[in-house]
């Protein structure tokens, strides 16, 4: 198994008191499979998300990611692992400003020594960002932005590839489009995908779907 | 990894190019304003360790006449008869210019006379000084330029002096450091001669330590003002790539290495803008290098070479500094990245909305400092806690400022809801202005304070002059019986004259120039005092007491009815104090019959003379003793004279007065610009609303001059207090002299008018940025594409 959470629980400290966001999640994901996180705001998606990504530390549980142990690992370990075999799509893109589509887009594969252009240019022709290349963030529409986020994650060939709220901000049929373009790239590159989502049409696209509710698995 | 790291942290700077200006101008103008004072500084000091060297003073114990200034060569004949190893040294100033005639054979190793040009006074009649001397001396004398020779000074052998100026006698002997165990005492070779212990000698070093002291003083509130920038750049620079740190960590770059490589990004740019700062500062110093050379010799009398060099003590400590203080405002920002967490949220306003929260408490701390201030005000003495004070009182201001403001802004008029949007975006704003605002307070008050006290030193320097020089005309004659014809010639014809009989000769162990005065009537009416007996002429008059000036008083901690040695053996009462803004020596007035007593080889060679006719007077006695045009001068000549030397003594005061203002401008303006970068979410609502572009630019421009106002206000009552600091505690130590503090309002408006402009000029770039800026612009706000 690619990514194993078994019993993950999450507290996040609140105005009132500490808030229990997720209670004893147990999830697991193979290489190459595609699955759906849906459930109401609040209910502790991005928290899995962030977690699978060794962003957030667990409270409890365990969590390993091709066998490593990730809540074992320290925070310089955790980013050398995240660099080299995740690919993160966020809600807000989190592009940087001051570098062009181009840089952003080999900006990952870059910082983990296996950049390649060839496989780059593929995934600008699919997700038709060819004229967007010199321009900055700024410039681009929403849209293009989480193109742009997309092909950054994928460039690196990531094993597992997570997305929150990949097709959010978009319409119907750019949403489809991106969807088809990004399913299509984790087949053709092997990794698996953990995809947080609202959408229904979106999660039916998934091999398998997920739904949270009060920090536990329904 | 690395390489694609620093090229994300460098590509933040070549996106915002104004920010990385104002880093860069920021570290410049602060590293530039320091390092040119510093650079000063080592001049100055540089010139005068060279003169010490050359001059073996303050090094050589010496042999000085007890009485008057000339020895006998025959006295140095006997001394070394006798044993004695001294080097015979003649001095003599002509135009300014000191001539040192030195013997070669006889003169101690330790001194380091030697020219550059390979000549040795040994073997020839040359004449060494440097370029300037050379210069002042074309015409009279030729001299072999040497750089090495310190400035003002010409140095020969000692027959080639005495020649030249027709002497064959001595001015001291420099005793050798190793002398024969047996050697007879002093006293029955040369009774006429006393020793004085090379301590005692002046250090003009140590002299001007206080001048130099004001110096770095003012170049330290330049760099602090310089590093608002620098800190406001770094801190909107963080802020701004709070983002592009989070999303580096969350794509994979480990928390030390993205630190290590800020580090190593900040210190390219310090460097950069150091650099930057030591060619300004190199450009400021040789701008402003001959006027403190003027003042440093108008109020010490001691020379400062009028070319500057570039020494490594001052550039390194530029470079040094700027380090450190960027380093500080760095230090907060790494501390700052290391306690954020990795997903925290991405908001700018958000910081200048929590550090509106600790203003108050930094304002607390401001008050705790002003209590500081007050205290070293009752119980502080010396020069240190005259700088901590002073230090206390305009960091304590600096810091309650952003707090006083949002109070103020509380008192602020209007009821409609324009206005009240308005006052309370300002005070919403006040965390991003409060640095400029800073900068603005601590230039404008740094100037109000150094204008007053400049300003209160003019008005008691003219009245210093009016009484000082109360007579109509003055004669300066070149020789003995050309002056005592003239005194002759003017006595007859029935005219109050004043002879001048002056020598040199230390008292209480520092140099100072004894004064003899026939005492009548103009020194009776015209001089004033500090403290006097009721009858101080009486006694003067009779030799029963002398007067002093206020710098050889103070330095001395000697007042009234206190005894001060004249001569050898001869202490006598001080009967009063007088201001003395002339010259930085000591000075002892006694009356004439005494000075004519302890000293009756001194020839009066300068005379005052009290007439109605200044002009026929003149023609008069020029037509009948010769006496040329250039050695009469006028009352009102010498005054305008001396005003102007007063004018340019302070120029370097003005010129470093005018740079702080504006760097505090300079501040102002980036703080305004960066911040109208991120103003866009607070005004797009209100122009939405139907407030015009051109109406929210008004409204910026009304911003900066309410906020100006404000910090001019509030820069009045701290200049006030920072000149009474300078007045009462600094000069006293700097330059030996207690002056009344005057009020100057309408100087004060001007500078508040300048101040202001210099704020709207500031403020006119970010409202025509809101002016023109396209309505697309603005509607990016309420879309999420932004």
């Amino acid at each position: 198994m690619l990514l194993e959470l078994k019993d993950i629980t999450k507290s996040f400290s609140g105005v009132d008191g500490d808030v229990e966001v997720l209670r004893g999640v147990s999830l697991g994901l193979d290489a190459g499979q595609t699955l759906a996180l849906t459930g109401e705001s609040g209910s502790g998606k991005s928290t899995i998300l962030h977690i699978s990504a060794g962003l957030e530390v667990p409270d409890g549980g365990s969590l390993h990611l091709e066998g490593v142990e990730i809540n074992g690992l320290g925070e310089a370990e955790r980013a050398n692992l995240r660099r080299s075999e995740v690919g993160i799509v966020f809600q807000q893109f989190n592009l940087i400003p001051s570098l062009t589509v181009e840089a952003n887009i080999g900006f990952q594969a870059s910082l983990a020594g296996r950049r390649d252009k060839t496989f780059e240019s593929e995934l600008v022709e699919e997700l038709g960002l060819s004229d967007q290349l010199k321009q900055y963030p700024e410039s681009l529409s929403g849209g293009q932005q989480q193109r742009v986020a997309i092909a950054r994650a994928l460039a690196v060939r990531p094993k597992l590839l997570l997305a929150d709220e990949p097709t959010g901000n978009l319409d119907e049929s750019t949403a489809s489009a991106v969807l088809t373009a990004m399913l299509d790239l984790v087949g053709r590159t092997g990794a698996a995908l953990m995809v947080v989502t609202h959408s229904a049409a979106l999660a039916e696209k998934m091999d398998r779907r997920v739904r949270l509710k009060g920090g536990v698995l329904l | 990894m690395t390489n694609t790291i620093l090229r994300a942290l460098l590509s933040y700077w070549w996106r915002s190019p104004l920010q990385l200006f104002t880093f860069l101008m920021g570290l410049a103008l602060a590293t530039g304003l320091w390092s040119g004072v510093q650079a000063i500084n080592s001049e100055a000091r540089a010139s005068y360790d060279a003169a010490a060297a050359t001059l073996g003073e303050g090094q050589f114990d010496q042999l000085v006449p007890r009485v008057g200034d000339r020895i006998p060569q025959s006295v140095y004949v006997d001394l070394r008869r006798a044993g004695w190893l001294a080097s015979p040294i003649l001095d003599v100033t002509f135009k300014g210019v000191r001539f040192v005639g030195i013997d070669p054979l006889t003169t101690p190793t330790q001194m380091s006379f030697s020219s550059d040009s390979g000549f040795s006074l040994e073997d020839t009649d040359l004449i060494f000084g440097n370029a300037e001397v050379a210069s002042v001396l074309e015409g009279f004398v030729e001299v072999t330029i040497d750089k090495s020779i310190p400035p003002g000074i010409a140095i020969a052998d000692i027959g080639v002096v005495q020649r030249l100026f027709k002497r064959n006698d001595l001015s001291r002997l420099m005793v050798l450091p190793e002398q024969p165990i047996r050697r007879p005492d002093l006293v029955k070779i040369a009774p006429e001669l006393v020793v004085q212990p090379s301590q005692q000698i002046a250090d003009v070093a140590a002299l001007t330590d206080s001048f130099h002291l004001n110096l770095t003083a003012f170049g330290f509130l330049s760099f602090a003002v310089g590093l608002f920038i620098v800190h406001s750049t770094i801190g909107l620079a963080f802020e701004q790539r709070r983002g592009m740190i989070r999303t580096l960590r969350s794509l994979g770059v480990p928390l030390s290495n993205l630190l290590s490589l800020i580090i190593v990004e900040m210190g390219l740019l310090v460097f950069v803008g150091a650099v930057l700062g030591i060619l300004m500062g190199y450009t400021i110093a040789a701008m402003l290098l001959p006027d403190v050379a003027a003042t440093v010799e108008g109020l010490y009398g001691a020379r400062v070479s009028g070319t500057l060099s570039l020494r490594p003590e001052w550039w390194l400590s530029g470079i040094g500094l700027a380090f450190l203080g960027a380093g500080m405002a760095l230090a907060v920002r790494i501390w700052q990245i290391m306690q954020m967490p990795l997903l925290s949220a991405v908001q700018p306003r958000a910081w200048a909305i929590a550090n509106a929260q600790r203003i108050r408490g930094i304002a607390i701390l401001g008050m705790v400092l002003l209590g500081f201030s007050g205290l070293l005000a009752i119980i502080g003495t010396g020069l240190g806690q005259a700088f901590a004070l002073i230090g206390f009182l305009l960091i304590g201001s600096a810091l309650v400022l952003p707090w006083l403001t949002i109070k103020l802004l509380d008192f602020a008029p209007g009821k409609g809801v324009i206005t009240s949007w308005f006052w309370a975006d300002t005070r919403q704003q006040m965390p991003g202005l409060s640095l400029a605002l800073i900068a603005l307070l601590l230039a404008v008050s740094a100037n109000i304070g150094v204008s007053t006290m400049v300003s209160s030193f003019r008005v008691t320097f003219v009245s210093f002059l009016d009484q000082r020089l109360a007579p109509e005309l003055f004669v300066r004659v070149e020789e003995e019986k050309t002056a005592s014809a003239l005194e002759k010639y003017l006595l007859e014809r029935e005219l109050e004259v004043l002879p001048l009989l002056t020598v040199e000769r230390p008292v209480v162990g520092q140099p100072a120039k004894l004064y003899g005065v026939r005492v009548g009537r103009t020194y009776r009416e015209s001089w004033q005092f500090l403290g006097a007996d009721p009858d101080v002429w009486d006694q003067v008059a009779k030799g029963e007491a002398v007067i002093v000036n206020e710098q050889l008083a103070r330095r001395n901690n000697l007042w009234v009815s206190d005894e001060v040695d004249i001569a050898p053996g001869l202490n006598i009462p001080i009967a009063a104090v007088v201001g003395d803004y002339g010259n930085p020596q000591g000075q002892v007035v006694m009356g004439e019959i005494l000075f004519r007593q302890l000293h009756p080889n001194a020839v009066a060679t300068s005379f005052g003379i009290r007439t109605t006719d200044t002009a026929n007077l003149r023609k008069a006695i020029q037509a009948d003793l010769e006496v040329p045009d250039s050695g009469i001068i006028n009352q009102a000549s010498i005054k305008s004279m001396s005003l102007e030397v007063f004018e340019r003594t302070f120029a370097v005061t003005a010129a470093l007065n005018i740079l702080t203002l504006g760097v505090a401008g300079f501040a102002m303006l980036m703080s305004l610009l960066t911040l109208a970068g991120m103003r866009t979410p607070q005004l797009a609502p209100v122009w939405a609303l139907g407030l015009t572009r051109t109406r929210l630019g008004a409204l910026e421009l009304a911003r900066a001059l309410g906020l100006s106002v404000i910090v001019f206000i509030c820069a009045i009552p701290l200049g006030l207090a920072l000149a009474w600091a300078l007045l009462n505690f600094v000069n006293v130590e700097a330059f030996g002299w207690q002056l009344p503090m005057f009020l100057f309002p309408a100087d004060y408006a001007f500078l508040g008018g300048l101040a202001i402009l210099a704020t709207l000029i500031a403020a006119a770039w970010p409202a025509v940025q809101m002016v023109r800026k396209p309505p697309a612009a603005l509607l990016k706000v309420f879309s999420n594409e932004r």
